[in-house]
């Protein structure tokens, strides 16, 4: 069924009991042409262009639990393509572009916002730097703004301009960045990918791979073998133990990332900001909560939630930039498992085994990159080369030297 | 979490700094192959869910690097030796000592 304004009406007209379900649950085939491994954002979107982009239907994904239980039914929300290496840029400038277009292309409501995002700064040597960055988004075609105090001022006056250890000299603005609805994306790229023909099979975990002579045939899961031409993996924080059943060591490191919502509040939040000395980012959903995060709990963690340290560190530096926050409470904090990579950025490339693929090392930054991740994985298993904007995203990078690191901190995934 | 400082007791692990897998050996620079051998030291991880052996760093107190055995899917802390007794038990055995 197409969503419209037509079928909300006569859908309440007759008491809305016309609404289907979006997704079939269908027990699995004994072949497929691709399987995906991961039913989350990343895994979703990438059968979804898979079917659309390049035609390929006989699909499934699976998914070891229900799908969206994993990091895209428990993010921060933010889109943004606000980096600084090109490496990175042209890839979440696509992601960019497929956000402001992904509502209609899927024809779901995703509720993407473009808020604006703005990262502050506190110092001359940081508003130097973010200057820089906001230049090379230019050279890549991106929109960067450069707001001294007083036009943030007049943006964000609930900030904390004269803060006596941290005070606020301005930002840097995104303003097509913002925010999108976690749990529709998942949910619109799984409609999609099904309405075309995707099979997605939840509750099915992936125990083994099939490998005949160095070539993947399929998987071994928990509803039996299935087999497959080409197998994709995108299982985020678990991509290690899913790689470790085809024998592959990575460069990844398991970590926790903590989260936090208020209760709802009237709009007071009305844009996406993050501090400039402590990690510590900030927006409000539609539904008024206010929706804040800050660094890694820092330790190897499979656990899914963190400790109380990290707590406290994420409120002192969202009091010191907005203590007109410390009134509201907190209703619900989680930790998600973030598969960090050694020089924080993605991968998105091949694997020694012919015909296996991998799409991981998101760091804590992939909800963002969720149109983009699925478009390149798509492009990359379809075509068996890397998309145009993804050509650096390579799994050999780090032992040829040429590493992605947005902060400059070297191989060491908790300061990412 | 709390971590048992072979020097100072049950200690907060807000106290400490984390390093890292403590299991992985830096190569002899001059053994062949030893640009692979780097590449694997520095970047690969066993990254298990499960026992995890790790360099702690006890900041807020002795200032003495320990090697803390914790489970990373329930942050169960087994246990604490110093790095120096690790090393000299036959702690860096490479990989297998994670498996």
């Amino acid at each position: 069924m197409r969503y419209s304004a037509f079928s909300v009406l006569k859908n309440a007209l007759s008491g809305h009991k016309g609404w289907k379900p979006v997704w079939r649950e269908p027990e699995p085939k004994a072949e497929y042409d691709v399987i995906i491994v991961g039913g989350g954002g990343h895994g979703l979107s990438t059968a979804y262009y898979l079917a659309k982009e390049f035609g390929l239907t006989n699909v499934a994904v699976i998914e070891k639990g229900y799908l969206g239980s994993g990091n895209i039914g428990r993010n921060t929300t933010i889109i943004r393509s606000n980096y600084m290496l090109p490496g990175n840029e042209r890839f979440y400038e696509l992601s960019m572009k497929l956000w402001e277009g992904l509502e209609q292309d899927f024809n779901y409501n995703a509720m993407v916002s473009q808020r604006g995002v703005i990262n502050l700064y506190h110092s001359d040597g940081q508003r130097d730097a973010y200057a820089r960055r906001g230049n090379a988004m230019r050279l890549e075609g991106v929109d960067a703004e450069l707001l001294d105090r007083k036009a943030l001022e007049k943006l964000c006056p609930y900030l904390d301009f004269d803060n006596g250890r941290f005070p606020i000299q301005g930002g840097l603005l995104q303003k097509r960045g913002g925010t999108a609805r976690h749990d529709a994306v998942a949910w619109g790229y799984a409609r999609g990918a099904d309405m075309r023909g995707v099979d997605i099979i939840q509750n099915c975990e992936v125990t083994g791979f099939v490998i005949e002579a160095g070539v993947v045939k399929g998987v071994e899961t928990s509803k039996g073998t299935i087999r497959a031409k080409k197998v994709g993996v995108a299982a985020a924080g678990n991509t290690t133990r899913v790689m470790d059943k085809a024998g592959l060591r990575l460069p990844i490191e398991s970590h926790v990332l903590q989260a936090f919502v208020t209760e709802g509040l009237k709009p007071i939040i009305n844009t996406v900001i993050t501090f400039g000395v402590g990690h510590f980012y900030i927006s409000q959903s539609d539904k008024g909560g206010l929706v804040f995060g800050g660094d890694l709990d820092g330790y190897n963690s499979y656990a899914q939630r963190g400790n109380l340290a990290m707590v406290e560190h994420v409120c002192e530096a969202g009091m010191a930039m907005v203590p007109m926050i410390g009134r509201a409470r907190v209703l619900r904090s989680w930790g998600g498992i973030m598969d960090m990579s050694m020089d924080g950025s993605p991968i998105i490339d091949k694997t020694p085994v012919d015909g296996l693929y991998l799409n991981c090392g998101w760091c804590y930054g992939g909800f963002k990159a969720t149109p983009a991740s699925g478009m390149c994985f798509a492009h990359l298993i379809a075509r068996d080369a890397p998309h145009p904007v993804a050509t650096e995203l390579r799994l050999d990078r780090f032992e040829t030297g040429r590493v992605i690191d947005e902060t400059g901190r070297g191989a060491q995934p908790n300061l990412h | 979490m709390r971590i048992p400082c072979p020097h100072c007791g049950e200690r907060d692990h807000a106290e400490f700094v984390y390093r890292g897998d403590a299991t992985v050996v830096r190569p002899d620079p001059d053994a062949p192959g030893a640009a692979r051998a780097f590449h694997e030291f520095v970047h690969l991880r066993t990254n298990p869910a499960g026992l995890h052996k790790e360099h702690w760093y006890h900041e807020g107190g002795c200032r003495a690097w320990i090697v803390v055995e914790r489970n990373t899917v329930t942050h169960e802390v087994m246990g604490a030796v110093t790095a120096e007794a690790f090393a000299l038990s036959g702690g860096l055995s490479g990989r297998k000592a994670n498996a």
